[in-house]
């Protein structure tokens, strides 16, 4: 059975779910097209995992409605399950199966063609080859982590939910993993993935930041950063923690971040840091310099934004 | 809605899966060999049966030698002991009814004259069969007595009397439980009861297990089916739970001397009905529990009343009847039923079909509520 073809992977309109009176995902409205890498920004308890179960069936929206690889999001969560590959936030196969038993298994769940072979496929493929009988439960999180994803795209879906895959992995490990995600999207897999990591933000074709349970800013991590309008400047030299806290003290300064020699500040109104940096720059050892914010800047400010904008 | 009905193949999978699993978690696969067997053998030799010295009393309305003989007689059988020698009938019937003894043996006052006559006197013999499998090795070695232990008092008073003849008639009353449970009761009780706990509680962990370890969500982003994911895990189980059945029957072969009066096909037709009935009820446990503990609760929960209510304890028809009621909910009363009617009674299934329905009904209302609660999202 082939999904519909539809241009977009992901196309979701207005979806709200509550736990409680706890309103937690608020008129999520997600296109992600396929080939895409889109990526899922927010601090935690945002509902960016609420959101990603919706979207695969495993949690029913409240309202809203959309597709999935052009099935409906509420009515044909079972064909949705069967396309999509969902990676768990926290290691979610069974630590009591080896390796093979384990992919095994999912393979069988998902009724793959030719399933020894695409197991031993998937085994080689992890360079597990020799540790297919190892117990799962006593594989590193970097090794639990590529499991799982070879588990999850062992019946080669069409569109990849990825919550949070890369948490608690070392930088080696994440880059081959953006690679092959890369690699994925290159033959037409939309991949939805949520990261805390700014890096991995840049890596995706296109953003989306939640803050509780609200989408503040979507588009390319350029968009996002140019629609946040901030200004920034940079600043190296000695006695920065004592000008730090000056600048905290100034208008017009929303973040004062420091970066081993170098400090960071932002604000949005031009005008009001300029000043705010003429009139702390007395000392002239150091140097001061305008640069472009950072993705993590605007995040923040995002943050701050929609916690003082807040109703209370 | 290609492709969206029930696929053996996944099925299959889930099986296997379980399969593994049981065999990697040592400790459980060791509870449900060492179980039966430890159960079987705590209860068949620590539950005696056959218990002695029971407190008697004798009325004597008639001393004399032959009842002095007689009721030396009855003491050397060691089932009896006599604690008691009640002037009036009022007098016996309040030790019987206080439970200060387990009979009551009346000799009545023509008790030497009838005997002397070559009539057989009647000899009352009253039990209290609240528990009846402390009665009925004693009431026969009362019998068995009665046709010996005068012959050689009599031998010359009597000479000419034939042999065979009883000497003495003995009437036996139970009383308090006119149907008298029969004395093999340890064997289907300990069948039911270890079938009921250890299939029960199995199973409810198995659900929620998957939802505390977090594989649930695994599980939930598949398209397996509720069906294929209840029945694929109780599959496994059902088969661990012949294996502790056979076990129980060979320990009740060789260690008991249990009969097998019936067929053993429809004894294990029986036991597999009863097994798949529990084990459709521990994944009902683990659909509605949250967590292993909530569901350990509910197994226990089921199991007291099935303990109590069942006849394994305590006499079914001793029970007011809103407990029989109660009781006939549930399948282990049933099935101890079934399993006495085979093994003991050599029953067949036409005759037995009454208490097979009610199980049966037990495990298709049991798989509804389990289906109707399974959670097919994590809502």
């Amino acid at each position: 059975m082939n999904a519909p073809e539809s241009a977009a992977a992901i196309d979701v309109h207005g979806l709200n779910k509550h736990f409680g009176d706890k309103h937690v995902v608020r008129d999520l409205t997600l296109q992600v097209r396929r080939g895409e890498i889109y990526g899922f920004l927010g601090p935690n308890g945002s509902g960016k995992t609420t959101s990603i179960r919706m979207l695969c069936g495993l949690l029913t929206p409240d309202n809203g409605s959309g597709t999935c690889l052009g099935f409906d999001v509420i009515r044909e969560t079972y064909e949705i399950k069967r396309e999509v590959g969902y990676m768990t936030q926290r290691f979610s196969l069974w630590e009591d199966l080896t390796i093979r038993e384990n992919l095994d298994f999912v393979a069988r769940m998902y009724g793959v063609a030719a399933r020894a072979r695409a197991v031993r496929d998937a085994i080689d493929a992890l360079g597990l080859g020799d540790r297919r009988d190892q117990l799962a439960g006593q594989l590193s999180g970097g090794w639990k982590q590529r499991l799982s994803l070879a588990a999850c795209m062992l019946h080669r879906p069409q569109l990849l939910l990825l919550d949070e895959p890369t948490a608690g992995v070392d930088p080696k490990a994440r880059r081959d993993f953006w690679d092959q995600i890369h690699g994925l999207a290159g033959q037409g897999i939309a991949v939805l993935v949520s990261t805390h990591y700014m890096d991995e933000a840049e890596r995706c074709h296109r953003l989306a930041y939640m803050f509780e349970g609200r989408l503040l800013a979507t588009g390319t991590a350029a968009e996002v950063v140019a629609s946040a309008c901030l200004v920034a400047w940079a600043v190296n030299g000695p006695d920065l923690a004592a000008l730090a806290a000056a600048l905290r003290a100034r208008p017009g300064v929303l973040q004062v971040t420091q970066f081993g020699g170098t400090l960071h500040v932002a604000g949005r109104d031009a005008a009001l840091l300029e000043a705010a940096v003429q009139a702390s720059s007395a000392d002239p050892r150091q140097r001061w310099q305008r640069i472009e914010p950072g993705l993590e800047d605007v995040f923040i400010d995002l943050m701050q934004n929609a916690a003082n904008g807040r109703p209370s | 809605m290609n492709g969206n009905g029930v696929s053996l193949s996944r099925w299959i999978g889930i099986l296997v899966k379980e399969f593994i699993q049981l065999k990697r978690d040592r400790l459980t696969f060791g509870m449900i060999v060492g179980i039966p067997v430890l159960q079987l053998i705590l209860f068949g030799y620590a539950i005696n049966t056959d218990p002695r010295n029971l407190p008697t009393a004798v009325r004597d309305a008639d001393p004399g030698i032959f009842t002095r003989s007689f009721v030396a007689a009855l003491e050397n059988t060691g089932y009896f002991r006599i604690v008691s020698r009640p002037a009036t009938e009022a007098e016996a019937d309040g030790l019987l009814a206080r439970g200060d003894v387990q009979f009551v043996v009346t000799i009545p006052a023509d008790f030497t004259r009838r005997l002397m006559r070559g009539e057989a006197p009647e000899l009352l013999v009253e039990a209290d069969a609240t528990d009846p499998t402390a009665v009925s090795n004693a009431v026969s070695a009362v019998q068995k007595i009665a046709l010996t232990a005068l012959s050689r008092d009599l031998a010359g008073v009597r000479a000419r009397t034939p042999t065979p003849t009883p000497t003495v008639d003995v009437r036996v009353h139970r009383r308090y439980n006119p149907e008298g449970v029969t004395a093999y009761n340890i064997v289907p009780g300990v069948l039911g009861t270890i079938l009921t706990m250890t299939m029960v509680l199995m199973t409810g962990l198995a659900m929620t297990r998957e939802r505390e370890r977090g594989t649930f969500e695994n599980l939930l982003s598949t398209p397996a089916l509720p069906i294929e994911v209840m029945t694929g895990k109780i599959v496994p189980y059902i088969m661990i739970g012949l294996l502790q059945v056979t076990l129980i029957l060979l320990a009740a072969r060789w260690l008991f001397h249990v009969p097998m009066e019936g067929n053993l096909a429809v004894l294990y037709a029986i036991m597999l009905l009863f097994i798949a009935a529990n084990l459709a009820l521990g994944i009902t446990f683990s659909s509605l529990a949250r967590n292993q503990l909530q569901s350990m609760q509910m197994t226990f929960f089921f199991f007291l009343p099935s303990i109590l209510l069942s006849g394994f304890m305590f006499p079914f028809r001793g029970m007011p009847e809103w407990a029989q009621t109660l009781g006939n909910l549930l399948p282990l009363t049933h099935f101890l039923v079934l399993v006495r009617g085979v093994m003991l009674k050599g029953s067949a299934l036409p005759e037995l079909w009454v208490h097979v329905w009610p199980i049966a009904a037990f495990m298709v209302a049991v798989i509804a509520i389990g289906l109707r609660f399974y959670r097919r999202t994590l809502d």
